[in-house]
């Protein structure tokens, strides 16, 4: 691991709440509340998190899917923010994204071979003899018969529709992979078919991940580093091991403890969270986490945990770990 | 942003036969017993009006004046009007003017709802609040005042006729793509061109369009039983299209003055024609729709 290939810098992602008949401005939902964080060439990030934290709206946000409302990204050292529309064009070439859901992710209308040689369409590679050479080596790259480039996205399983969802965003060649959710819509036993092929190709092509779930043992077991994040903020950032051995943050030993272990003697703490997730239109004072957190003090409700390295390259935003 | 080869692709990839599969669909559109009736309504109604004077080589606007309100005979077979015209050659003729209308007015509605409804949704914003309630305002005035004001503010030929009507029936047409739109726009796929580079164009021409086309069709087939039934109620109230040129609603206007002279023969023919000309058409669009929508869903 060596180059930083992504470099995201107080990322910000408000949607205005709008209301009445001159749609004013009455607030925002803080999806995405100040996200730092750098990735190295080659690695897997795992961002983990439980629904509505804002893992997903970081995803798309980092690719300019949604446009961030504050924020910088630099990607190679390029600026992202900084990009018009066709810059970002060719920059997509170099990001790209896999989505949950595999059913609603393909065009019901494009055979295979046409939702795969769109991307080259798009960016004007090839020509067509040479895309369909290329439609048919990715789609026996992804364990899909190349003969099956004439069907239709309907005549597919959840898990070849996701092996055509990935050949998708590899066709292009990118570097960075983000990888939002794709094995939770997916049976178990495709799932982890799903992971190793996933950890086969970045191994090949040499990718980078931002790998963003909410089931642990994938993320344990795929990341190199694992964020935690809760309500749009940066909770716990460490390699996966020193996370998953030694967590700091009280949110992510919450997390942990419900994670299913495979032995009914081992004994353990399970910690339940109160209450539910709190409004990200309104998020509490201080501590985001000190309505929930069971080592609540006086202090988190008043004052911004900062963040800060507790371990080396252990990170963690909480004033009591 | 149309460069060559990408027009070259939309063509053959966006043509109806790759958007509803052609082979399938044909099949689920025939199989229905009362789509082949409609068909074979339609396809008599049409013939009639445009391949009949060629075979019945009678003129529509002489007046035999000798033979006024003459019931059907051997010489007239659907006898003569009180100007003494053959209303056989009539309904050929004010058939051809019918369809013609109907058909092209359905035609310009549906083009001018597509790009309206299609811009409006995409770009959003003010921009669409303000599209959509320019819709409603003309939506809230009754459609025979608005026909009625065009009629009489613009002598209409069969151009300008088209025209009027198609300017009342492509607001239905753009808030049914609208709304197709809105739903489109958020499809994780749409996202998923997005991500890959596809420039707004792209995404308009080759996602959005073939998944909304389907249920466009249906509503301009029935569109066409509407402008036809517009004219006829046009030319029923002395509008239309001025004489000579026959048309149905026309006849069945001038008819009304000898109905209780017992003349059927003036009143059923352009009656039967507007009603078979109606029923063909729902029964058409009827079928197609129901050919197009179980697709995907």
């Amino acid at each position: 691991m060596s180059e930083v290939l992504l470099e995201v810098k107080d990322l910000k992602k408000h949607f205005p709440i709008r209301r009445g008949f001159l749609r004013r401005r009455a607030g925002a939902v803080r999806a995405v509340d100040g996200i730092s964080l750098q990735v190295m060439a080659g690695e897997t990030l795992g961002v983990v998190g439980e629904s509505g934290c804002g893992k997903s709206t970081m995803g798309r946000s980092i690719l300019r899917l949604v446009e961030p409302t504050s924020g910088s990204l630099k990607f190679q050292n390029r600026d992202v923010m900084a990009m018009n529309k066709s810059e970002l064009r060719a920059a997509r070439r170099e990001m790209q994204i896999v989505f949950q859901d595999p059913y609603a992710s393909l065009n019901p209308r494009y055979t295979v071979a046409q939702t795969l040689s769109e991307p080259m369409e798009i960016h004007g590679l090839h020509d067509s003899a040479a895309r369909r050479k290329r439609v048919e080596s990715i789609l026996d790259r992804v364990g899909l018969d190349p003969s099956y480039s004439r069907r239709f996205p309907h005549e597919f399983s959840g898990g070849q529709r996701q092996r055509i969802g990935i050949a998708r965003a590899l066709i292009l060649n990118p570097k960075l992979m983000i990888l939002d959710e794709p094995v939770a819509a997916l049976d178990v036993s495709v799932q982890s078919q799903v992971i190793n092929l996933l950890e086969d190709l970045q191994q090949d092509f040499n990718l980078t991940y931002i790998f963003v779930a909410h089931d642990l043992s994938v993320v344990k077991h795929i990341s190199n580093r694992v964020l935690v994040m809760y309500l749009g903020r940066m909770a716990e950032l460490a390699s996966s091991y020193d996370l998953f051995s030694n967590p700091l943050h009280p949110y992510t030993r919450a997390l942990l403890s419900a994670v299913p272990v495979p032995n009914p003697r081992a004994k353990r703490e399970r910690i339940i969270l109160q209450g539910d997730l709190p409004s990200p239109a309104n998020p509490p004072s201080g501590c985001v986490f000190h309505t929930r957190c069971p080592l609540a003090q006086d202090i988190c409700t008043q004052k911004v945990p900062e963040w800060r390295e507790a371990d080396a390259n252990h990170f963690v935003a909480c004033h009591l770990a | 942003m149309l460069s060559s080869s990408f027009a070259q692709d939309q063509a053959e990839e966006i043509s109806l036969e790759t958007l509803i599969e052609r082979p399938k669909f044909m099949r689920r559109f025939w199989k229905a017993t009362t789509t082949k009736i409609g068909v074979i309504l339609l396809s008599f109604l049409i013939l009639f009006s445009f391949v009949g004077p060629l075979i019945y080589r009678h003129s529509a606007i002489t007046s035999h004046l000798l033979h006024t309100l003459q019931p059907p005979s051997a010489r007239f077979p659907l006898g003569t009007d009180s100007l003494g015209h053959n209303v056989l050659a009539q309904m050929m003729v004010g058939g051809q003017s019918s369809l013609e209308v109907g058909f092209a007015s359905a035609f310009c509605a549906m083009i001018i709802g597509v790009l309206y409804g299609m811009t409006s949704g995409i770009f959003g914003g003010w921009l669409d609040i303000i599209m959509m309630r320019i819709v409603d305002v003309i939506l809230s005035i009754p459609t025979i005042f608005i026909l009625l004001f065009l009629n009489v503010v613009f002598l209409p030929n069969l151009w300008i006729m088209i025209l009027i009507l198609a300017s009342t029936s492509w607001l239905g047409v753009s808030r049914l793509v609208r709304a197709e739109v809105l739903a489109i726009k958020n499809q994780v796929y749409v996202e998923a061109a997005n991500a890959l580079g596809a420039s707004t164009w792209r995404i308009m021409v080759r996602y959005m369009l073939p998944n909304f086309l389907g249920t466009v069709l249906v509503a301009a087939t029935l569109g066409i039983a509407d402008a036809i039934l517009a004219i006829a109620g046009l030319s029923f109230l002395g509008l239309g299209l001025p004489p000579p040129t026959p048309n149905w609603g026309g006849m069945l206007s001038d008819s009304m003055s000898y109905m209780f002279q017992n003349a059927w023969w003036l009143i059923y023919p352009p009656g039967l024609a507007i009603l078979i000309a109606e029923v063909s058409i729902n029964l058409i669009g009827d079928g197609l729709r129901d050919a197009i929508e179980t697709r995907h869903r």
